[in-house]
């Protein structure tokens, strides 16, 4: 019971204090809320940058063409070898001229093009299309099969994977600076606020001191001040990100450019992300106070 | 049996003052003891090595058994829990009644509602301030302002209760006011005071014992002495 007394008290003390010292909880409170905006778009940036590169090495297929001159028992021996392989999933075979009606219904400048090429004259080949169980062995696979008699040339996205996720990756690392140092000027406007209420309640703390408050007693309101100040700055950012990014999936109608990108559904990913922010905010809120009450409160 | 003992202490300050040299003395349970000397005398310093504001650099403070000296800083409010202190300056929260300033000091050791209730009516009750519980302090004089601070000093009831100068800022009549109140809290609650004053009248009249001291030596520890002897 006690324990819960004296929580109860300073959080008592914590609210009144961020009312009294009104302006400059504001101006924490402000740059909080700046800090998690940001964070909130990196937060969802990133988990949607690793929900679609998993997607894309998930849909990674290996391309092999068939050489030209190959003859039919050729292609049944490349048949049988790529089913040998263990890495491999699943294929499917298609000859040239299915490549064409593919791509001719694909697209209509494909159409013209194609139209112009009769069947000697066409650079397409014959494809198997494989899958593989592990991307990550999709390298050696890869060379495998293009080792095989007849096998023209292989070709898989890993190069293309491989730049956009090296791109994202260095965008995250720049986010994630801006938002360091986001956190490191709001840790410092906290410690500010805090170290202005310490020094408004000064008598108050000597008094405390005096009557015999254990020190927990004394620093506890503190620390709950910053972190109030964390939970009010986080609820701006919680909102945007909720309603942002539902109406951000809502008009790409889930799928970013194309269908290779696609978003992650908001329930429950707002949600977590919300418990993200506000949990962020909190700490946040939590190490500015705790360093101005080790810096300031001289008990 | 002795509540405070002190052994061979001494206090010399970071700038180089020694305020006390070598103090020895003990005082028993339930007495009403002076602290009396000229400005730098060493009274003040004496009272903060009793509630442990300042820690002695050579020897031994025991109060209630327990050695201050030794107590680390985190442990103190164990000490001030069970002592009172009173400041000339009352050092009362402007902003509270009389009586949340007195229920301020329950409150911040985390007792309950109804436990605060009583025990803050009778603190207010004993120095004679029932029926201003909901004054604030600006609205009260000086002599009424420093029982609220005694009020608030025995709320918690201590074995101790501390004063330094605490008629300091109070004319004689009111001052003697407060010797009454503080002498009822000696008699009816066997709560030991020590006060620490410079006011020889008082002193004089209330024929206690007294410790005297000269530039932070004992001169003399007298029971019912006077400021003239």
């Amino acid at each position: 019971m006690k324990p819960i007394r004296m929580l109860g008290r300073s959080v008592r003390d914590a609210v009144k204090s961020v009312i009294r010292n009104f302006s400059l909880s504001l101006a924490s409170i402000s740059c909080i809320t700046i800090t998690l905006i940001i964070v909130a778009v990196a937060v969802v940036a990133s988990f949607n940058v690793q929900n679609f590169t998993k997607a894309i090495e998930k849909d990674m297929t290996i391309v092999v063409f068939v050489d030209n001159d190959a003859e039919e028992k050729d292609i049944e021996n490349i048949e049988d070898e790529i089913k040998r392989i263990a890495n491999v999933e699943k294929y499917t075979f298609q000859t040239k001229q299915e490549v064409k009606e593919m791509m001719q219904q694909e697209s209509e400048v494909f159409k013209t093009v194609l139209d112009t090429w009769t069947d000697e004259e066409s650079p397409l080949k014959d494809t198997f299309q494989v899958k593989v169980k592990n991307v990550e062995k999709i390298k050696k696979t890869a060379l495998k099969i293009e080792s095989i008699d007849k096998v023209s040339t292989v070709r898989y996205g890993e190069g293309m994977v491989d730049k956009m996720v090296k791109a994202f990756s260095s965008i995250e690392k720049v986010t994630y600076i801006i938002v360091l140092g986001l956190v490191l000027v709001t840790v410092f406007l906290i410690i500010n606020t805090i170290k202005l209420t310490i020094s408004a309640r000064r008598k108050e703390i000597g008094i405390m001191r005096l009557v015999g408050a254990s020190n927990i007693t004394i620093k506890l309101p503190f620390i709950i001040e910053g972190m109030i100040l964390g939970l009010f700055g986080s609820i701006i950012p919680v909102i945007l990100t909720t309603y942002g990014y539902l109406a951000f999936y809502k008009h790409f109608d889930g799928y970013l450019y194309s269908r290779l990108i696609e978003l992650i559904v908001p329930e429950p990913f707002i949600y977590q992300t919300s418990l993200i922010v506000v949990g962020i905010g909190i700490l946040v809120g939590m190490i500015g106070s705790a360093s101005a009450v080790r810096k300031y409160l001289k008990i | 049996m002795d509540l405070i003992r002190v052994k061979n202490v001494e206090k010399k300050y970071k700038n180089g003052v020694t305020a006390i040299y070598d103090l020895n003395l003990a005082i028993e349970k339930g007495s009403f003891v002076f602290v009396i000397g000229g400005s730098g005398s060493g009274k003040s310093t004496f009272i903060k090595l009793l509630y442990r504001e300042e820690k002695p650099t050579k020897g031994q403070v025991i109060v209630g058994g327990l050695d201050v000296a030794k107590l680390k800083n985190k442990k103190v409010y164990k000490l001030r829990r069970k002592l009172g202190i009173v400041f000339q300056d009352y050092r009362l929260l402007p902003k509270l009644t009389v009586y949340e300033n007195v229920a301020f000091a329950l409150e911040c050791i985390g007792e309950k509602k109804d436990s605060i209730r009583v025990k803050v009516l009778k603190a207010l009750e004993d120095v004679g301030l029932k029926n201003k519980v909901h004054e604030y302090p600006d609205n009260l004089s000086g002599g009424e302002q420093q029982r609220v601070a005694i009020a608030r000093a025995i709320v918690n009831d201590p074995k101790l209760l501390l004063c330094d100068e605490p008629t300091g800022n109070l004319d004689p009549e009111k001052s003697m006011e407060i010797m009454k109140v503080l002498e009822d809290i000696n008699k009816s609650r066997g709560t030991t005071i020590i006060m620490a004053t410079h006011d020889k009248e008082i002193v004089n009249k209330m024929k206690k014992q007294v410790i005297t001291l000269k530039d932070g030596h004992l001169v003399k520890f007298k029971q019912k002495g006077t400021y003239a002897e």
